[in-house]
């Protein structure tokens, strides 16, 4: 056995995800807010935007949920062991940072997926037919990947103070949702609003699952899938770099 | 016997503070070294950069032959770390810590349950395995925290105030463990306050004061080496009088101290050799005889004093 070795890293990974998900994500409470959070929002434009089809707007609910539950919990996670010292336990194991920060990022994908496959129930129980099942699958995988990366992203400056971290999650990601095409359909956006769509991820997640529900999109499937790989790669290899630089000043 | 820890001009700095300047020290395979120095001296610091926790701004230490830098996992796997707080997962039940230690080794699972039971067994935590450690003492956190880096079966382990505050059953348990590891042939670095405990247990000491290296030896030699005059403290059959005692060569000063003699001299060896013959010529018996050693507190006093000075 190699420690240092690819395949015995990602078994630790693993090990830091299992651990992730049992103390922070089976909780009753990230439970209900994972579920109720994005339901909410969509109720509250399903009500002020009677004119949309429902599809369009299950088609954002997904797309919120998937953004919200893969963000919701992963940002805070190194404060919160910062703050506890075990970041401090983890760091004295023989595991590197990107092992460390995959394994939450697992465990983040890993949430999100349950989480939005509930709102994709809820939307076939609404009476709407899943026209392209595989593509919404590779969909929801790589964004949540996507997702987690950028929980993770969120997590990179050295404070032991969660308040300071989801503070600043909350910043970026709720601008994130209103540009993305969740509550104005793409082709209804002015110029800068479509500079500002093609930025976000959650736009080309959001565009899939249209597809997958109502057989329209705005870029071809072959694109979306494709942005969404470059932002995967791009958030992911950025938050191990980072987190790698930043992890000694949370000591 | 080969070096467990090769530590040359390790430094690091906070801001405008030197933590710790240039130090330099090894410790042998099957040693245990204390680590000692006043609060705010920099041994935590130190123990943090050995264990790879933080980075060096400076210097380099090699673990038992991997560079902690360079080759951080291949080093981290072969030692174990009991910092002063107890760092456990509270919402994980003392079992599901120890298993995610087994996992983050590379421990098979069949192993690491054996390991596990033993350990718990050994430490008195058996019978609340699966109790979170949230509802554990302060005692039994510290042992299940020396069960986790235990697992794995370390060649080195780093202890900082691995028995601070703890009480006296917990205290005694984690001194045998850690004796018995060090038979085994386990490298102990210990770093603590307690001069006692260090005295005890300590093959060789390492005294660090405002980052730097003031002293380092084995505990006796060390407070041999900080007084120039010994004491010794002598008792006999019947009343000796001042000026017969004060008349034998070598003796600097003679005090009465209750139905004792202390006695200052420069030779320790001669000067008991000389009580001896004293006792044979004066007819009287030697009913104690005591060398006053300094402490390792007076030691670690005196050491740090001075380099503070």
């Amino acid at each position: 056995m190699n420690p240092a070795g690819f395949s015995e890293q990602v078994r630790r990974s693993w090990a830091v995800a299992k651990k992730d998900i049992r103390i922070y994500y089976i909780k009753g409470p990230v439970l209900i807010f994972g579920i109720f959070m994005p339901v909410f929002l969509f109720l509250a434009f399903l009500m002020g935007s009677r004119q949309l089809p429902l599809a369009f707007l299950v088609s954002g609910l997904v797309g919120m949920a998937l953004f919200f539950t893969a963000t919701a919990v992963s940002p805070a996670i190194f404060p919160w062991e910062g703050q506890a010292k075990t970041l401090e336990r983890l760091a004295s194991c023989p595991i590197t940072v990107e092992a460390i920060v995959f394994g939450d990022m697992i465990a983040s994908t890993l949430f999100g997926i349950g989480i939005t496959l509930i709102t994709v129930i809820i939307g076939l129980f609404l009476g709407l037919s899943l026209l392209h099942a595989i593509t919404l699958c590779a969909g929801i995988l790589l964004a949540a990947c996507c997702f987690s990366a950028i929980g993770m992203l969120l997590a990179v400056p050295p404070t032991n103070t969660p308040s300071n971290i989801m503070m600043l999650s909350s910043l970026i990601k709720f601008p994130l949702v209103f540009i993305s095409g969740i509550f104005i359909p793409l082709e209804q956006m002015p110029h800068w609003g479509m500079a500002l769509a093609v930025c976000s991820p959650l736009t080309y997640f959001t565009d899939l699952v249209r597809y997958s529900f109502t057989g329209t999109n705005y870029f071809q499937v072959p694109f979306d899938i494709a942005a969404l790989m470059v932002f995967t790669i791009v958030f992911t290899a950025g938050t191990m770099y980072l987190h790698k630089r930043t992890m000694p000043k949370r000591m | 016997m080969p070096d467990a820890i090769e530590v040359t001009d390790l430094t690091k700095i906070f801001g405008t503070t030197v933590a710790v300047d240039h130090v330099s020290f090894s410790v042998k395979e099957g040693e245990i070294f204390g680590f000692l120095g006043p609060n705010g001296a920099g041994k935590t610091t130190t123990t943090r950069m050995l264990a790879g926790v933080i980075p060096p701004d400076s210097g380099s230490a090699m673990i038992l032959g991997h560079d902690i830098q360079r080759e951080p996992v291949l080093a981290k796997q072969e030692f174990g770390v009991v910092p002063e707080t107890s760092n456990a997962y509270t919402d994980l039940t003392a079992w599901q810590n120890l298993m995610l230690m087994g996992e983050l080794y590379g421990i098979s699972s069949a192993r690491a349950t054996e390991r596990a039971s033993n350990l718990l067994g050994a430490l008195g935590l058996l019978e609340r395995k699966d109790q979170k450690v949230q509802a554990y003492s302060k005692g039994m956190k510290q042992r299940l925290i020396l069960a986790m880096a235990l697992l794995h079966e370390p060649r080195l382990l780093f202890l900082d105030e691995p028995t601070s505050g703890l009480d006296v059953q917990s205290t005694q348990m984690i001194l045998s463990l850690l004796r018995d590891l060090n038979r085994a042939g386990t490298t102990i670095f210990l770093t603590t306050h307690n001069m006692e405990e260090a005295n005890r247990l300590c093959h060789r000491v390492g005294i660090i004061r405002s980052g730097r290296i003031v002293a380092l030896d084995a505990p006796e030699k060390l407070k041999a080496a900080i007084d120039r005059l010994h004491r010794i403290e002598v008792s006999f059959g019947r009343e000796i009088p001042a000026e017969a005692l004060a008349r034998l060569p070598g003796v600097l000063s003679a005090d009465r101290i209750g139905d004792k003699w202390q006695i200052t001299t420069e030779n320790r060896d001669a000067l008991i050799r000389l009580l001896v013959q004293f006792s044979r010529e004066q007819g009287v018996a030697i009913v104690t005889l005591n060398t006053l050693a300094p402490s390792l507190d007076d030691a670690f006093l005196r050491l740090t004093r001075e380099a503070s000075l």
